[in-house]
């Protein structure tokens, strides 16, 4: 049973759904190939900042590009709703990023020095505060915050109503999603490529692989790279509160349903079933010094997840010179940059070429440069 | 209280018949004992409040219930620290236990681990299951062991299983009334049980049963064959109506108490990454054990109905084997010290006689286990059947899809209340078999503590150096 | 709803909701609301729907009610003691 699409989308996280969505939107005809329901997904992990504060150290394109997302996130939130009812609740109030203690605020300041000193920053009216200026922003602050930095760009979003309206909006568009199909090999054909999958066979004229970290494996197979180098997050989430945060920090944030939210470590293991709790009690510890009041509250679950991550750390987005039918989507922050990839790069991937001038710098190519120099 | 012996040679959650019993042994010969329970008082569900009930007139309980306090007092003498209202939030492969009382959290170490978390009644998803005034069976019967508390007004008991007819006997003889049991076993169970009925007939279920059902049919109106059991009425309960061969009818009531059988409390189990299947026969999951009660985590056994609902002496006999299994690895020169494992094994056989007739005639019948439209399954996430059954078909293959996409599973409750309904929705909507469908993953904290008090747990170096980055 | 079959337990005096009520030594707050006629204990987060302790046996999470000031805690699972103030549970907890 061999059905022929426009597209195939490797992956149906985040990343793979909203291009799917894009691309369907755009009257491609699209099958999107997922794992089943254990998987390692991000998408369902993840901490839903649509976040443009300290993007971009290294890469000062990918500051431009991510402003742009959270520029456009209010129209793709709106396009989500009309069409499928489910209000996925982005806000952009601003953003904090809290320093405890005199040294963590000098770090923070020279950090975003570093940022915007680079060729090409783009603006983000970032700026420092001190305590005082904070406190006025944020009361209940505990004593130990020196300060912090503060961007208007800033916004979070409900992440998983977000991946629950990608994938009722692909049903509504006659897309096919099939989960239980992961794909262990790709192979070029005549017009297309053929995709073997756990339950058969697939072919589709393009293929975007959006798979995460399995991209590193997927690529190779149709002349694309996709260095990766994952590591793990952990977070806590409490019950439902009144609302109490009115502005997202970049460790703590109280979502539309009340619970707040508590992240997110850096470790550098893959492992997502085990649990490090004395992370959690290290976690817990600096929201209760940032929110004192915090510390009542019942922590409900705790979960890790492992960080699609490229070895750079930048999006990694590519169009194969073998076979150009294929486009390989890879990155870490697949919320923030959900606009981005539904709005602008499903267009491109339908006309079937990526356009250098928008996204020529998130070429895995960089990486040859890299090696040379 | 401090965990005294910090590390253990055994810890064990759960006093219960099996923990009370594997502390017995472990204890008993000698060895560092942690025995932790939620509840304030040991005896687990069956023997809850054995030590502190007001009930003094032993007929209402009956000797079974009252057999509790022998098994409590041995294990209190066997030298075992038994820690009440201690919480057990988590458990890893290295046997590290989280555990809270007196409002701290500490780790604790044990050579051995035996999980003896037992049982929770099975989720009764009917229209209506929310309403203030429709409770477990179960919460009634607690309510009667340790407060002495009966309701007072109109009554209703509905579902199936022995526990039901127990249930109604206790608040019968506690001097209830009870306006109606309904029994929602189906006709077709009966004949399914037929082959299991010699091994049943010997067993101790078969004359003590019997005399249950005989003891409540004569003092309550027993409906027999009831399907479309909902509960109405607005903020809290006014009335239960139902099918029956008479056709459609409704009872006014200020209670309705359900019970459709008892489940393996998996939750800490699973979150420890041991391994379950699922059963079919008790339609559950249960951990995957070896022939020794092993689990799949070296170090870690699981005893008691949290292994597969046996009851209360299996339970026990099922403990002592696990505490016997410890002191065997733990301290092999004691095993002298320790009662024949011979014994225990016939007693544990003697006590699992009849059960395949019981999970047969009381399995309960798919329309109370698989709801439809507007009925809630996920209580803590107020999520219904229809959302579930949408996001199926949008393409949630499982649990863990349809909870990021709806919520449900991700309440306080942590899929106690839900579990068991969305992997059989779920199996139901999609054609396969539940053991493909699967569950929910679970991760500690298995119940919720304060942000606070696990802040103040130790901070490895490592740890910080995670968190802290710039 | 619930009646006491024994009336000579040892008693201790609470609040539930400010008014001023005993209930025995040994009863959960749970049992201790259910036995001074409370219909219901808390009212859901989402829907504002009326919830009323449903297993009796901590697994449930319907009995959540505020004690001493503490939010959301399981009062099945919590014994009566003296002085002690109980309030229903009113949607989502305060951060304060
Ligand atoms: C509500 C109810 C009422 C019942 N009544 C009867 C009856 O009257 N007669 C009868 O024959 N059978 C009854 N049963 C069945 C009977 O309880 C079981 O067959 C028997 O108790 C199994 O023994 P156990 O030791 O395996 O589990 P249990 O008796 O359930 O003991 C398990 C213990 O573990 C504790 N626990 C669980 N998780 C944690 C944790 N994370 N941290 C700390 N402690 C924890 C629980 O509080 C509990 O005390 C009842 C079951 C239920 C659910
Ligand atoms: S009544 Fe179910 S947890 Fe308390």
């Amino acid at each position: 049973m061999r059905r022929d699409y426009d597209v195939a989308v490797v992956g149906g996280g985040l990343v793979g759904a909203a291009l799917a969505w894009g691309l369907a939107r755009d009257g491609q005809r699209v099958v999107v190939l997922d794992e089943g329901d254990m998987a390692s997904r991000a998408s369902r992990a993840n901490f839903a900042l649509v976040w443009v504060q300290s993007k971009g150290l290294g890469m000062a394109q990918y500051m431009g590009w991510t402003v742009r997302s959270s520029d456009a996130w209010r129209q793709l939130a709106q396009d989500l709703r009309a069409q499928t009812g489910l209000d996925v609740c982005f806000e952009r109030p601003g953003g904090f990023h809290l320093a405890l203690g005199e040294a963590e605020l000098a770090a923070r300041a020279q950090r975003l020095k570093r940022l915007h000193n680079q060729p090409g920053a783009a603006d983000t009216s970032v700026e420092v505060l001190d305590r005082a200026a904070v406190e006025r922003m944020l009361p209940g602050i505990g004593p130990e915050v020196a300060g912090g930095s503060f961007c208007p760009l800033d916004g979070h979003v409900n992440s998983l109503r977000t991946l629950h309206a990608f994938h009722k909006g692909l049903h509504l568009l006659g897309a096919d999603y099939r989960p239980g199909h992961t794909v262990h090999d790709v192979v070029p054909a005549q017009a297309g490529f053929r995709l073997m999958t756990s339950r058969g066979e697939v072919g589709a004229e393009k293929i975007v692989l959006a798979a995460g970290n399995a991209n590193m494996r997927l690529a190779p197979l149709v002349g694309l790279k996709s260095p990766m180098q994952p590591n793990r997050g952990q977070i806590l989430v409490t019950e439902r509160a009144a609302p109490f945060l009115h502005y997202p920090l970049v460790t703590i944030r109280q979502t539309d349903e009340g619970t707040i939210m508590i992240g997110d470590s850096r470790e550098e293991t893959t492992d997502e079933t085990m649990l490090d709790l004395s992370i959690a009690a290290v976690e817990a510890d600096r929201a209760r010094r940032m929110f004192p009041a915090l510390g009542k509250l019942n922590v409900v679950r705790t979960w890790s997840g492992i960080r699609v991550m490229t070895q750079d750390g930048f999006p990694i987005y590519d169009q194969s010179e073998r076979y150009p039918g294929a486009f390989v989507v890879g990155c870490h922050s697949g919320v923030t940059l959900a606009a981005n990839h539904a709005l602008v790069l499903a267009p491109m991937i339908a006309r079937g070429r990526l356009n250098a001038d928008l996204v020529g710098a998130f070429s895995a190519r960089r990486f040859d440069v890299a090696k040379v120099a | 209280m401090s965990a005294g012996a910090n590390p253990y040679d055994v810890a064990i959650v759960g006093a219960g018949p099996a923990g009370l019993g594997a502390a017995a042994i472990t204890a008993g010969a000698g060895l560092t004992t942690l025995l932790l329970d939620e509840n304030p008082t040991p005896g687990g569900q069956i023997y809850r409040a054995v030590t502190t009930t007001p009930l003094k007139e032993r007929s209402i309980l009956g000797g079974d219930y009252w057999a509790g306090a022998a098994l409590v007092a041995e294990a209190q003498a066997s030298g075992a620290e038994i820690v009440g209202g201690a919480t057990v939030w988590s458990l890893d492969a290295s046997r590290e236990l989280a555990a809270s009382w007196a409002g701290t959290s500490r780790f604790i170490k044990a050579r051995r681990v035996i999980l003896a978390t037992g049982a929770l009644e099975r989720p009764f998803p009917i229209p209506g299951w929310t309403l203030p005034g429709v409770m477990t069976a179960g919460a009634l019967q607690t309510l009667l062991k340790s407060s002495g508390l009966v309701p007072d007004g109109r009554l209703v008991l509905a579902g199936t299983g022995p526990l039901l007819w127990l249930f109604a006997a206790q608040l019968l003889r506690a001097g209830a009334r009870i306006e109606a049991l309904l029994d929602t076993t189906p006709w077709a169970n009966y004949l399914r049980a037929l082959p299991h009925v010699p091994a049943f007939a010997i067993s101790r279920y078969a004359a003590q049963g019997l005399a249950l059902r005989r003891e409540v049919a004569r003092q309550v109106e027993v409906v027999s064959g009831v399907t479309r059991l909902r509960a109405e009425g607005q903020g809290g309960l006014a009335s239960v109506a139902f099918a029956a061969r008479s056709g459609e009818r409704r009872l006014m009531a200020d209670v309705l108490a359900l019970h459709q059988g008892v489940v393996p409390n998996v939750n800490l189990a699973m979150a420890a990454g041991i391994a379950h299947r699922w059963q079919p026969a008790q339609l559950c999951w249960v951990p995957v054990l070896d022939a020794a009660g092993n689990t799949s985590i070296d170090g870690i056994a699981i005893a008691g109905d949290g292994t597969g609902i046996g009851g209360a002496l299996a339970a026990e006999a099922q403990g002592r084997l696990a505490g016997l299994a410890a002191v065997a690895a733990v301290a092999p020169e004691r095993l002298a010290r320790v009662p024949d494992r011979q014994l225990l094994a016939q007693a544990l056989a003697r006590a699992e006689r009849g059960r395949a007739l019981l999970d047969q005639l009381f399995a309960p019948p798919r329309w109370s286990r698989l709801p439809e439209g507007d009925t809630i399954v996920c209580r803590c996430e107020e999520v219904t059947a229809g959302q579930l059954l949408e996001a199926v078909g949008i393409g949630a293959m499982g649990p863990n899809q349809a909870k990021a996409f709806l919520r449900c599973g991700m309440g306080p409750c942590q899929g106690r209340l839900c579990g068991l309904t969305v992997t059989e929705l779920i199996s139901k909507a999609r054609g396969v078999a539940p053991a493909e469908v699967g569950y929910f993953r679970l991760r500690p904290p298995v119940k919720p503590i304060t942000l606070a008090e696990l802040a103040a747990m130790a901070h490895t170096q490592r740890a910080v150096a995670a968190v802290v980055r710039e | 709803m619930l009646r006491r079959l024994l009336e000579e337990g040892q008693r201790v005096r609470l609040t539930i909701d400010g008014k001023p009520v005993t209930a025995c030594v040994g009863d959960s707050v749970a049992a201790a609301m259910l036995s001074c006629g409370l219909r219901y204990c808390r009212t859901t987060p989402i829907s504002g729907e009326k919830r009323a302790p449903y297993c009796m046996m901590g697994v449930c999470f319907e009995c959540l009610v505020t004690i001493d000031g503490i939010n959301n805690r399981q009062g099945c699972l919590i014994e009566v003691r003296e002085g002690m103030r109980i309030d229903t549970q009113l949607g989502r907890r305060t951060v304060e």
